[in-house]
């Protein structure tokens, strides 16, 4: 199922060294290292509260860091506020809590940035939107509003919504931890489709099923470190460390 | 129906005493009421004072614009009442007269058609206030039917006949253009009292939004500015800030702009009501969730474009029934403009009341002035009561 990754194919992501404090003091992120190549789709697995989510954060800015340096699409995260804003529109993000603007019905979610940031016309725009909306399988929906949603329609739109930018990169932040259990499997298939074209993705989830079949490479993370980045098969059989022997053990 | 009101006054005996001892408190109290109304007020206190109330001292050989500002008032609203009900959300179903429209439609004609009859109005006013009802009702039945063919383009302009019937208002109220100029001095009534609160109410908004952000800004000057104001305001009483603005705002604000005393109790209103205001919407802005602008910037939307299509608009529904309030307190609050001496609604019944022809006449003209003013407020909260509804995220088809 794993499709390799060739290795000449060119860094998206690269992350060095990176250490972050929150204002109270706390030591969130104690020297991450992660490098993601284009196409390739990397799963962020953990303990809660061990900093997986607050690394994710960091690629497209929404946390800041204090030590090391990220690289995403070629471009560094400094304070440059050009250069967060040239690296948000290439990053797509969903979130665990959907994040759907309510005051906007579907489509418009899905056409509001292209058509302010990316100053596309709107009729083209839309267009695009519907096509994604089939895609999730909800088309039908279009024009209701994010609140008469089901949950997994409501993830099913909110990874429209960041497709409909064309990023080149999407990052998952537990995409399903508040859905409902039957919901969880219609937001998988769909990121599962989408890995199975070109687009680089990162995505931090519980679902062993989904890093086992779809991630190219599994990485575990404790405490703000990164303990052990390796293919599923490795990952999940023979890891090399303890610390991921006994996450397995809790999780399997 | 029988058995729901049983069930609902009767249910056990404690319940029915109850019920009974109120109901008879009623009907007393409305009986009273109707015998005082009908039998012992007089009422030709209001028939002669009538256009003093409604306009003050507005020269009488240029009311025909007041009529006409009237007329496009009317126009206005009944366009937007029709176009309102024959574009609803794309989500629901539009049904082109609800029942609440219905009701609204008959009750308006009921009060155009009996109260100039029964307050013996000149013949020729009430031909004009049936007139108006008339062509508001024509308009709000002609733009409810056709008012899905009109092109998205004209569609799209229609709100701005608001501020531009508003500007066209000023022109006609203060003369100019042509027309025998009639300074504020001689504006007075109902007019003032509108006035004077649509002026504060238009300009407190943008005024108490900035206040908002500015109180919730990272810029320690701006916040400080901010919560300096807001709280300045709000601990001062409205009427010591009327007295206080009628001496210095001529030195604070520049030249021009408040030249005459309505107009310096307007801004005065208009920064009061800011302040409260701008709590209301810092409310409003709380209860956006973070993660409504983490979605919004990572989709690449600039902070100023995150404000404008994410969180202004559903910070500002959060705040919308607060903000009514602050608006219908507002418009309450112009009954001091009478202590600084202007003659706007309370005003001229001050003067009404002292004249010796209309003396013990109190209770009528008081009872007049309240009926004004709910109607006025009432107006503003069926409104806002609309809006809500259409903005509803949630909200499940309305009948």
């Amino acid at each position: 199922m794993t499709v390799p990754v060739a290795s000449t194919s060119s860094v998206m992501i690269e992350a060095r060294a990176v250490e972050k404090w929150y204002p109270n003091g706390f030591h969130a992120l104690k020297g991450c290292d992660l490098e993601v190549r284009r196409g390739e789709v990397v799963v962020i697995m953990g303990p809660s509260g061990s900093g997986k989510s607050t690394f994710i954060r960091t690629f497209n800015a929404l946390e800041d860091f204090q030590k090391g340096q990220i690289t995403v699409d070629g471009i560094a995260l400094s304070n440059d506020l050009r250069n967060i804003d040239a690296i948000r529109r290439e990053v797509g993000m969903v979130f665990q809590q959907f994040n759907l603007f309510p005051h906007l019905s579907v489509i418009d979610n899905l056409t509001l940035a292209p058509v302010l940031v990316r100053k596309r016309p709107k009729a083209e725009v839309s267009e695009q939107a519907r096509a994604l909306l089939e895609r999730v399988g909800i088309a039908e929906q279009a024009d209701k509003f994010p609140g008469q949603l089901s949950g997994g329609q409501q993830q099913r739109v909110a990874i429209a919504r960041a497709l409909c930018m064309e990023p080149r990169i999407l990052l998952f932040d537990e995409p399903t931890s508040a859905l409902d259990p039957e919901m969880v499997r219609e937001v998988l298939e769909v990121m599962q489709n989408l890995a199975a074209d070109d687009i680089t993705m990162v995505v931090v989830t519980h679902e062993v099923k989904f890093a086992r079949h779809v991630a190219h490479r599994v990485v575990l993370m404790t405490d703000g470190v990164v303990v052990e980045e390796a293919p599923p098969e490795t990952f999940f059989t023979t890891p090399a460390h303890e610390r991921t022997r006994r996450f397995l053990d809790q999780i399997l | 129906m029988l058995r729901k009101l049983r069930h609902e006054l009767f249910s056990t005996p404690g319940d029915g005493v109850l019920s009974l001892g109120l109901l008879s408190l009623l009907v007393l109290a409305l009986v009273g009421f109707l015998r005082w109304a009908f039998h012992q007020a007089e009422w030709a206190v209001i028939q002669a004072n009538s256009t003093l109330f409604a306009v003050g001292r507005y020269p009488l050989d240029q009311q025909w614009r007041l009529w006409l500002l009237t007329t496009l008032l009317v126009g206005a609203a009944g366009l937007s009442w029709g176009l309102l009900r024959a574009h609803p959300r794309s989500d629901r179903e539009g049904v082109l007269w609800p029942r609440n429209d219905r009701v609204a439609a008959a009750v308006l004609v009921v009060l155009a058609l009996w109260l100039p009859f029964a307050l013996r109005l000149h013949p020729g006013i009430q031909a004009r206030w049936w007139g108006l009802a008339a062509l508001l009702l024509a308009l709000r039945w002609l733009a409810g039917r056709h008012g899905r063919q009109l092109p998205s383009k004209l569609l799209r302009l229609v709100p701005l006949i608001w501020p531009a019937t508003y500007i066209i208002g000023m022109v006609l109220i203060s003369g100019g253009l042509g027309m025998a100029k009639v300074p504020p001095s001689e504006w007075g009534g109902l007019l003032l009292t509108l006035l004077a609160a649509s002026f504060a109410i238009l300009l407190c908004f943008p005024l108490g939004v900035l206040l908002a952000l500015g109180r919730r800004s990272e810029l320690p000057l701006l916040r400080w500015a901010s919560v300096v104001y807001i709280e300045f305001i709000r601990g001062a009483p409205l009427i010591t800030l009327l007295f206080l603005g009628q001496n210095i705002l001529g030195f604070l604000l520049p030249g021009g702009l408040a030249p005459e005393r309505i107009w310096r109790a307007a801004w005065v209103l208009t920064f009061f009501a800011a302040a409260y205001l701008a709590e209301a919407v810092r409310s409003g802005l709380a209860a956006v969730p973070a993660g409504q602008v983490e979605a919004a910037r990572s989709l690449g939307l600039s902070y100023p474009q995150a404000l404008q299509q994410v969180i202004l608009p559903q910070a500002l529904r959060v705040a919308l029934p607060s903000m009514v309030g602050q608006f219908i307190s507002l418009l309450q609050d112009t009954t001091l403009l009478s202590l600084i001496g202007l003659l706007e609604l309370l005003g001229v019944a001050r003067t009404v009341m002292a004249n010796p022809e209309f003396l013990g006449k109190n209770a009528e003209v008081y009872l007049t002035l309240a009926v004004l003013f709910w109607c006025c407020c009432a107006a503003l909260g069926l409104g806002s009561r609309a809006l809500e509804r259409r903005l509803d995220p949630q909200t499940i088809p309305s009948r």
